[in-house]
């Protein structure tokens, strides 16, 4: 179980110096990279915020860009509760863990003392890792020189669609991407960077959500 | 300047933290029924497509297709063939990179 924790946090790590990479690139200092990674502790969101910040967005639109994509956390929490049944001091510890690799972990044992196990070691392993991942990518990216000789910028893309590739299962997620997608490019000539993400998030799953017949996870 | 991109960090690390600590406190049932549900599942595929696709596709407010549509393809590719994630990344970078120097994009 343990080695399983480690694991994923080496796995994780990996998205960790990509992550702290392309913050630097996108005009974060080190130490905004790293403190994002400790306090907000959740890959997305973190992508998000730097992704339109570096696009040239509003920090207002690029952190509600970041809490719109957290709020899946809200959705672990509340699976989780029954099976890690934390109380005080320690819930607002276990707060912090709950993401998508600690749920993932948690949710596929059987019985409670292994989850509680796989939550807390899954937990502390992808900390760990992503936190030293993110200040080597920061520092490393840093030291590295101008972003877009090295296409970075094109990374941060390519970062998005390999978050979303997972989600990609089923009719409803692939419409879901596509009328995203044709909403945020229809709108980026008529506003803001980082907006038209934000309207393209609202707007498609508003449309999408009630029409989808399908149970989705 | 970095003040504002400084209250960005915190704003997002506290909300984040929130959204977190208020599914593990709240009740089921304020966030148990189906439709809640189904647009908690679809948001991240709708922000995350979003996002893909403005970061590749506009500079600004201009859409533009220029070297980082090749890194962009290259990473569809690389996902087909499930590799890890730094391989897409780095690959994307490195395929844009390589069309920058050849005078592209």
């Amino acid at each position: 179980m343990v080695r399983n924790a480690a694991g994923v946090g080496v796995a994780v790590g990996t998205y960790g110096v990509s992550y702290g990479a392309l913050a630097t690139s996108s005009g974060l200092t080190i130490a905004q990279a790293c403190a994002l990674s400790v306090l907000a502790f959740t890959g997305g969101s973190q992508f998000a915020l730097v992704g339109v910040l570096g696009a040239g967005g509003s920090a207002v639109s690029g952190t509600a860009t970041a809490l719109l994509l957290g709020a899946r956390n809200s959705f672990y929490g509340l699976r989780l509760a029954p099976v890690l049944n934390v109380r005080g001091l320690r819930r607002l510890f276990a707060a912090q863990l709950v993401i998508d690799e600690t749920t993932a972990m948690t949710i596929a044992q059987d019985d409670p003392r292994a989850a509680r196990l796989a939550f807390w070691s899954t937990g502390v392993a992808v900390f760990v890792f992503w936190n030293v991942a993110t200040l080597l990518g920061a520092v490393g990216a840093h030291a590295l020189g101008d972003p877009k000789k090295l296409g970075l910028d094109a990374a941060v893309g390519a970062a998005f669609l390999a978050l979303l590739w997972p989600r990609l299962r089923g009719r409803t997620a692939w419409i879901t991407a596509a009328v995203a997608v044709v909403v945020a490019l229809g709108l980026v000539p008529v506003l803001t960077p980082g907006v038209p993400v934000l309207i393209a998030g609202i707007v498609t799953v508003a449309v999408v959500a009630p029409l989808a017949r399908e149970p989705v996870a | 300047m970095n003040w504002t991109v400084w209250g960005a960090v915190l704003a997002t690390a506290a909300g984040c933290y929130g959204l977190k600590l208020a599914g593990l406190s709240l009740p089921e049932r304020v966030l148990a029924r189906p439709l809640v549900r189904k647009v908690a599942a679809l948001m991240p595929i709708a922000l995350l497509a979003a996002l893909a696709a403005t970061e590749t596709f506009s500079t600004g407010r201009t859409l533009v297709i220029d070297a980082r549509a090749a890194g962009l393809a290259f990473a569809v590719v690389a996902l087909i063939l499930r590799a890890p994630f730094l391989v897409v990344v780095i690959g994307a970078a490195a395929v844009t990179a390589g069309l920058r120097g050849l005078g592209w994009g």
